[in-house]
């Protein structure tokens, strides 16, 4: 085995790529379908064989305590969503949505965008993570465009403009770190990597590193979907098939947010620089309240809860931004239990609209009469993402909320407000999609509940116990993050 | 570096911001395109100057890509796709030039003001170029702005990124720059030429992004 690679960052990029190129080429969906799920499984097993062998960080490859959440985190949400993604995709077929030859390209273009997440994730090279967030997009731009719809098309089309728009801005922020770094650490590789960058940040000019901040803020923050960059994600998820849905909201939001917090931490050790924080507090409670607005207006279900996912990435880099261990706490755990609930809801919501043959709120009804697993499944995952007890984004949202009050009162009050205006919106239309008289079709369903049931699971569990090793992890987490 | 390097990589610096001008104001298709394929031209001549000055040979691989995929590859392609899509006619401005070449007047200011004041112990032909190439940068973006129609956003969009290339590039030693322009060109070559217009033809009989706009979002 000596001359095969086998430390866990190798394999968890190997073998998305690896399988890429198979199953480019392999025909048959039901080989493809079992394939991509069998390489999601062993991506997360060398994923979480991290968390016990930490391989050494090298001139491209960063592996700390931070980006193994992440990684773990990607590798767990992107196994699930391949089991949802084969029964789902199996209906498609049947329906004619989709034809043979686009799958082949979907399965192929899914394990493309995993390997591409874990490249972004793990990359010690600032360059190299932009390379790999560019490869995402691009990844899910084709994968949103794939049902070839008018609507599928003007999605895809604004999210590639708005998308591109993003990145380019952020490699002018990159551009702007290494010509910041260039005085103090040299011309070359140096000037690029991270552990290179934060060792010695103190010393760069801060007036470029604010600039550069700006961009990438933007940039990457547009890829994070915060208002008023969002306009791209409401439509992608609405309109592209529900699997790649739950791996943008879950995944590839958290993907650009990782980005936005490795230059956050480089400006935060720097003193002279502005402070990272204020600006990133301040697009979060904007679009936190935005979206709260926005989840009465949508009537589209997937849209709806790509709106949800705007405003618990605004709570989110919110509480990044307010810093400090207990909101960088909160952060994370926020952020993990977001990524879980919001797949999960996805999961039920792709079979649903799949019985119904529609998105549309309105002729949506009485779930939990014709569908009680979905019906149900659905009303545990709303409630959850709204944020009551005893679920695992109550206690997050509590932490943001209680470390705010401790440290900034006022915010606290636009905070509370902006939380309370989605959870009445969210309580408002699970009530009219689960109960009432039945609407739409009420044929059954081969739903493959096993992935919702352990997402809702696990939220359930956070929710009421929280294993000490973990809350030792996310706080050590929180104190790197400053 | 002597006065005459400097003079030189200023000019072709210079050149990019005028022709993005340029580029504002075109109101035809082609012409769009022939002004872009010239930018593309100044662009990989700055590019090879800063590969000849600062003897870094990999550049000039980006100067090729440059010239070979940007100033002729593209205009050509997306010259027969107009042509077989039957639009060569106006390009719809939603703002009328004389605004937008203010604005871009003012954008080119801003770019000078923020980026002369924030880089003044960078080495000064750095300098330049950054605030050379972040006025080229916020122009593509205002491109983007102005106009609704498919092909000119993609015009605006490359012209954007010629700004980045150039920015990159005047960034002294910066890795992986031949990496990045490589990854754009595939982004520009795979999503612009491969798929979307392709699907955009295939079920529309105009480009114009706002025919696309049936689907407005909320309906209330």
């Amino acid at each position: 085995m000596s001359t095969l690679p086998s430390d866990g960052v190798t394999l968890v990029l190997a073998i998305p790529a690896a399988t890429a190129a198979l199953l480019a080429l392999l025909p048959g969906y039901r080989l493809s379908a079992t394939l991509n799920v069998l390489s999601a499984f062993l991506t997360l097993l060398a994923a979480l064989s991290l968390l016990i062998w930490k391989p050494e960080s090298g001139p491209y490859i960063l592996v700390d305590d931070l980006n193994i959440v992440f990684v773990v985190l990607n590798n767990f949400v992107g196994f699930t969503t391949s089991v949802f993604s084969a029964s789902y995709i199996a209906h498609e077929l049947e329906t004619g949505r989709l034809t043979p030859v686009h799958l082949r390209f979907y399965h192929a273009m899914y394990q493309v965008l995993m390997f591409a997440m874990n490249l972004a994730l793990l990359a010690n090279n600032i360059g190299l993570m932009w390379v790999a967030i560019e490869l995402a997009t691009l990844t899910t731009v084709l994968m949103v465009g794939i049902y070839r719809t008018r609507e599928a098309i003007e999605a895809a089309w604004k999210y590639f403009i708005l998308g591109s728009v993003g990145i380019a801005l952020a490699l002018f922020g990159t551009i702007l770190v290494y010509m910041a770094a260039t005085p103090v650490v040299g011309e070359g590789l140096d000037g690029m990597l991270w552990t290179v960058l934060v060792k010695r940040v103190s010393a760069f000019d801060p007036a470029l590193l604010n600039v550069a901040f700006v961009f990438l803020l933007l940039g990457y923050g547009t890829k994070v979907g915060l208002a008023p960059l969002h306009a791209w994600l409401p439509d992608a998820h609405a309109e592209g098939p529900t699997p790649i849905s739950a791996v943008l909201s879950g995944l590839l939001l958290n993907v650009a947010l990782y980005a936005v917090l490795r230059f956050k931490m480089l400006l935060a050790a720097n003193f002279q620089a502005i402070a990272p924080g204020p600006l990133m507090a301040t697009m979060g409670l904007g679009s936190l309240i935005f979206a709260g607005f926005m989840l009465y207006r949508s009537d589209d279900i997937k849209r709806m809860f790509g709106y949800s996912s705007i405003e618990h990435m605004g709570i989110i880099v919110f509480a990044f931004g307010m810093g400090g261990p207990l909101a960088n706490f909160a952060g994370l755990l926020h952020m993990t239990m977001h990524s879980l609930t919001k797949s999960a809801i996805f999961f039920t919501v792709g079979h649903i609209a799949q019985i119904k043959g529609t998105q549309k709120i309105a002729s949506i009804s009485g779930l939990t009469v014709t569908h009680p697993l979905l019906g149900w499944g659905l009303v545990l995952g709303v409630v959850a993402i709204a944020g009551m007890p005893p679920l695992g984004i109550f206690m997050s949202e509590f932490l943001v909320v209680s470390s705010t009050f401790a440290r900034q009162p006022l915010l606290a009050l636009p905070l509370v407000a902006g939380l309370l205006i989605a959870f009445g919106a969210l309580l408002l239309r699970v009530h009219q999609l689960a109960f009432g008289a039945p609407k739409g079709g009420t044929g059954p369903v081969r739903a493959s509940y096993l992935p919702i049931a352990a997402h809702l699971t696990l939220v359930l569990m956070a929710g009421i116990y929280l294993p000490p090793a973990l809350v030792a992890w996310f706080q050590h987490v929180a104190r790197l993050l400053g | 570096m002597g006065h005459l390097e400097f003079d030189v990589a200023h000019l072709f610096a210079g050149g990019l911001v005028l022709v993005s001008f340029m580029l504002l104001y075109q109101d035809r298709l082609y012409a769009l395109l022939n002004v872009f394929a010239l930018q593309a031209v100044v662009l990989a001549l700055s590019v090879a100057w800063q590969a000849y000055v600062h003897d870094a040979p990999h550049l000039y691989v980006t100067a090729a890509i440059a010239l070979i995929f940007k100033a002729i590859v593209i205009p050509v392609a997306l010259h027969r796709i107009i042509a077989r899509l039957g639009i060569h006619r106006e390009v719809e401005n939603v703002v009328s030039i004389g605004p937008t070449m203010l604005a871009g007047m003012g954008l080119v200011a801003l770019s000078m003001v923020v980026m002369l004041r924030v880089t003044t112990d960078a080495y000064p032909l750095a300098r330049e170029d950054l605030a050379f190439a972040l006025s080229v940068v916020l122009l593509g973006l205002l491109m983007m702005v102005t106009r609704n129609n498919a092909v000119s956003q993609i015009v605006g969009f490359m012209s954007l990124e010629n700004g980045l290339i150039l920015a990159a590039t005047g960034a002294k030693g910066m890795p992986i720059v031949v990496e990045i322009s490589v990854a754009f060109s595939v982004l520009i070559a795979f999503i612009v030429i491969g798929t979307l217009l392709f699907r955009i033809r295939e079920r529309f009989d105009t480009v114009d992004v706002e025919a696309l706009d049936r689907f407005q979002g909320e309906r209330r």
